[in-house]
């Protein structure tokens, strides 16, 4: 559904027929078209849709025509209007709702503010005995306040849950993969999936991989003493082994982390974060002393379970996030 | 001051799940399945443990989760009224997963079974924690499991269907919880708290100092909104039918009974127990809600009597249903309340039973999805007839059923309420009940309709789907019949939420 | 009037967020292409965090990352905030991913991002 380019979009249009002159294995349309057939072939040969394949390209076909029709007509574009309109009245009912609120809220930057009360005062000033950590932020979310952020780690494992079920293209699934599987035996499969051997983007990785997976890792281990933490640390992780991927290709990732690699560093970095907090949730709601020693603030050994905890997230994060990349690209880690 | 270790229960309730729904991730799918069944018989005996320990103790507690108190570190809090509808849930879970066990199996690819079952593992634990919360920031992060969660359980059937009721699903639900996010940000701003104890305070010093009353109201505004679009509550109910209709049995009763229930539990306790429901009455919040509601009620049945297929017919009727909660909700008194509360629980066991049900009498007839098709069927599957003709003649209101308990104790709210109130809501109950007897039991007469010239085949019901069904129809009678003891069960815990 | 659009001007910060959640709600509402929704969504999401981390400043203070030794309230900004906005960050990295994940799906199967047009598409296939 490719819309008419007018005025500035004519432009662009141009300038990127410009840049991609020559150069077929960019052509997205191209490669869209080969998917499109070999989709058809699919639903075809699958026995699950088989009673209405037959009619369904047809059915297709009417049902565009038979929007383009629609859309002609000037009821559809009246009732477009009408609704484009009625959000515009929500949005600015809201806008103005909001700015009227805000107009109450207590000040910008403010030392009064109601929020500056005596939670904040005794996370800063008792923080770093209770917790061990230096940074307050870290010891606020993985000591005080557990609970959110476990449930936030288990937000990551439900998303990447849900992706993995409608993206994961293996053997014995045949809803997805027999459609992923024609595509990748399509000859533009090639450039559809796999990287170019960029030769400068393959010297320029083999520079920055290595920094970029050492930088996450600082970032990790530094959580409890520096800005940084699991989730940023993990963040970075991730992008590092996207660029690995980008630049050399899934096959030779694969030696080193696969689907297995991600299942098992996932299972047991989440099973250390729970039980970890079962014990910690157990002793204090019982009022037991922690046995763990909380070390000496800024040391890089200390605040106790904070440093397995943030180590744990950073595995999770950066798991996930190649697993989405993977998923995305691919169907297949 | 010393913890019993019954008080343990919900949290070790909440960590069971999640380690078993990360176990789960790495095991076969049959193994899957059965970690799945522990954990819901596991969550069910610790719940009834709660259960027993807060009503022999009649008040609830406060189990800190962390080495730090109140307004520091996060909180779960158990009290009769939270166990006793999470019991009721379980109960509902354990018979949808088990009833539809078979077709999930033939629904879902075999090796992405074990995804449904994390799913499902996820969906318990996000209800749980919804249930037992005690800080408004962790009910958002656990309201997003839920949702995301639900979304996976829409698409389980990954026909185009089922994809475009998920994707239908997750915008208008992430819309409302954008709205409850900002809602709880500003409430957050005006008073410096997140959990709900301190909150409560603040907000009584704001509404006794009439500081901040904008923000307050926005607050209101957002909460009640952002949470009623993901319960569907009538003009935001567009995503419901598909969703609901395209997942596979389980999912159903699960997203049917389950998930949009949550949220009006939160919702009820944001009222109690942050707000304040004194302050909620005076607020107008309650007038929109109920006028909402009744438009629910009738347009839910109305569409219903129009749906050609009968799970499109039942999740149309769940539209009709939560119109009687937010009605019930908006009758500004304790008693609306609490017959909010009881059919929440009493809808939730219905609906779930009609649609694992309704999925069974579909398969009897050779796999049909459309209302006229059933025609007989209850010669073909007897049990699934009966339990979907118990189900509609509970929704209907007959005496010795939880529905009709519902009805009785709406109408006496209706009557205390007085005016303008009870005549709309005697008027729109006699509408939704006339045309719920149109649908239902024009469906229903039609299973006992045998087909001419025609030779019913007995079908023969599985182990599993039998107790499914059985467990339903059990749990429909207790209720009802244990009616009086749940309510008294249920007001006591309500009392403690202030 | 005045006296609003002056508060406004202190709270410039959260102005913006406020104005960049009505951006983003409705390009979420109009537009019919997925992806474009994906995108109100997510400015929607981020203007939240950035109304909430604009909360926890205050004039003349410090990251809350103890320096020095000094644990005094009078040297540090708010750090809750902070921590919220990353609970809430990741909460909305998972609901992009899943978003993502339907669209392309979708795309497989109809050949279109218009939701329009998908689920007109969707009508006509079996239950």
């Amino acid at each position: 559904m490719r819309e008419k380019p007018e005025g500035l979009l004519k432009w662009a249009h141009a300038f990127s027929a410009f840049m991609n002159a020559g150069d077929e294995r960019l052509d997205n349309d191209l490669v869209f078209s080969q998917v499109r057939d070999a989709d058809q072939d699919v639903y075809e040969a699958d026995s699950y849709e088989q009673e209405w394949a037959e009619h369904e390209q047809e059915e297709k076909q009417e049902v565009i025509e038979r929007l383009e029709r629609w859309r002609a007509l000037k009821g559809y574009r009246a009732a477009r209007r009408a609704y484009a309109l009625l959000c515009v009245t929500i949005c600015m009912i809201m806008i103005v709702v909001l700015l009227y609120t805000v107009g109450s809220l207590p000040a910008y930057g403010d030392p009064n503010h109601p929020i500056n009360n005596e939670v904040s005062a005794r996370y800063i000033e008792k923080g770093l005995q209770e917790t061990g950590a230096v940074n307050i932020v870290t010891g606020m979310i993985l000591d005080y306040r557990a609970f959110d952020t476990l449930g936030e780690s288990t937000v990551l494992f439900t998303g990447a849950m849900v992706v993995l079920f409608l993206l994961r293209a293996d053997a014995q699934s045949h809803k997805y993969s027999a459609l992923a599987q024609t595509m990748k035996d399509s000859p533009h499969s090639e450039t559809f999936y796999e990287p170019h051997r960029d030769v400068i983007l393959q010297k320029t990785a083999m520079i920055l991989v290595p920094v970029v997976l050492i930088f996450g890792v600082y970032v990790v281990l530094n959580g409890h003493l520096s800005p940084g933490g699991g989730f940023s640390g993990g963040a970075i992780m991730g992008a590092g082994l996207m660029l690995y991927v980008t630049a050399f290709g899934f096959a030779s990732i694969r030696r080193f982390f696969t689907y297995k690699t991600y299942q098992f560093v996932v299972l047991i970095a989440l099973l250390t974060y729970a039980m970890s907090k079962c014990y910690s949730f157990y002793t204090g709601a019982n009022h037991i002393e922690s046995i763990i020693p909380l070390g000496t603030p800024g040391a890089i050994l200390s605040s106790g379970l904070i440093l397995v905890l943030n180590i744990c997230v950073g595995f999770v994060v950066t798991c996930t996030m190649y697993a989405f990349y993977a998923m995305f690209r691919k169907g297949e880690m | 001051m010393h913890m019993h270790f019954v008080q343990n229960f919900p949290f070790m309730g909440i960590l069971l799940t999640l380690i078993c729904a990360v176990l789960s991730s790495v095991l076969r799918p049959r193994a899957a399945r059965v970690v799945t069944l522990f954990v819901i018989a596991a969550v069910t005996c610790l719940t009834a443990g709660t259960l027993a320990y807060t009503v022999s103790t009649g008040e609830s507690y406060v189990y800190m989760m962390g080495h730090f108190p109140a307004p520091w570190g996060n909180e779960i809090r158990a009290g009769s009224l939270e166990a006793v509808s999470l019991l009721f849930f379980m109960g509902v879970i354990f018979c949808a997963f088990v009833g539809g066990k078979e077709r999930s199996f033939q629904d879902i690819e075999e090796t992405k079974y074990n995804i449904f079952c994390i799913l499902v593992d996820l969906v318990i634990l996000s209800l749980q924690a919804l249930v037992y919360t005690n800080d408004i920031f962790t009910a958002f992060v656990f309201i997003e499991i839920n949702t995301l969660a639900a979304a996976g359980l829409v698409c389980m059937r990954q026909t185009g269907r089922s994809l475009v009721a998920s994707v239908r699903y997750m915008i208008m639900n992430l819309l409302g919880s954008s709205l409850f996010l900002i809602g709880i940000v500003i409430l957050y701003t005006i008073t410096g708290h997140l959990l709900m104890e301190p909150l409560y305070d603040s907000v009584q010093l704001l509404v006794a100092s009439g500081e901040y009353r904008v923000p307050l109201l926005m607050v209101v505004a957002l909460i009640t909104v952002g949470l009623s679009l993901k319960s569907a509550l009538f003009p935001f109910d567009k995503w419901l039918p598909g969703a609901y209709s395209n997942s596979t049995p389980t999912g159903s009763a699960i997203l049917s009974s389950i998930v949009s229930k949550g949220y009006i539990f939160l919702l009820i306790k944001i009222f109690y127990r942050v707000i304040g429901i004194e302050n909620i009455f005076a607020l107008g919040i309650c007038d929109v809600l109920f006028v909402f509601g009744v438009i629910g009620m009738i347009m839910g049945s109305v569409s219903a009597v129009r749906a050609t297929t009968t799970r499109m017919m039942i999740a149309y009727s769940s539209v009709a249903q939560i119109g009687y909660v937010y009605v019930a909700l908006g009758m500004r008194s304790e008693a609306g309340i609490i017959c909010a509360l009881w059919h929440i629980v009493a809808h939730a066991l219905t609906k779930s039973m009609l649609f694992v049900s309704a999925s069974a009498l579909d398969a009897a007839s050779g796999g049909t999805h459309k209302r006229r098709d059933l025609r007989g069927v209850f010669y073909r599957n007897p049990l699934a007839a009966l339990a979907f003709t118990l189900g509609g003649v509970n929704l209907v209101g007959v005496p010795l059923l939880n529905v009709f308990i519902t009805k009785v104790m709406l109408m006496e709210a209706a009557f205390d309420a007085g005016g303008l109130h009870m005549a709309i809501t005697l008027t729109a109950m006699v509408i939704s009940t006339l045309l719920n007897a149109k649908y239902f039991l024009g469906t229903i007469q039609t299973f006992f309709t045998p087909k001419r010239d025609e030779q019913a085949v007995r079908v023969k019901n599985s182990f599993s789907l039998t107790v499914g069904l059985v467990g339903f129809i059990v749990l429909n009678f207790l209720m009802g019949i244990f009616g009086s003891q749940v309510l008294d069960i249920m007001v006591s815990g309500l009392a403690c939420f202030v | 009037m005045g006296a609003l659009i002056d508060r406004l001007l202190v709270n410039y910060e959260s102005t913006a967020s406020v104005i960049l959640f009505c951006i983003g709600f409705s390009t979420l509402l109009m537009n019919n292409n997925l992806i474009k929704k994906i995108i109100g969504m997510d400015i929607m999401d981020a203007s939240v965090y950035l109304f909430l981390a604009c909360q926890g400043y205050i004039k003349g203070r410090t990251a809350p990352i103890i320096v020095d030794g000094i644990q005094s309230v009078e040297k540090y900004i708010n750090p809750i905030p902070a921590g919220l906005v990353l609970t809430g960050i990741v909460v909305s990295v998972s609901v992009t991913a899943l978003m993502l994940a339907l669209s392309i799906r979708l795309y497989y199967r109809y050949h279109t991002l218009n939701l329009d047009e998908i689920i007109a598409l969707a009508g006509k296939e079996e239950v």
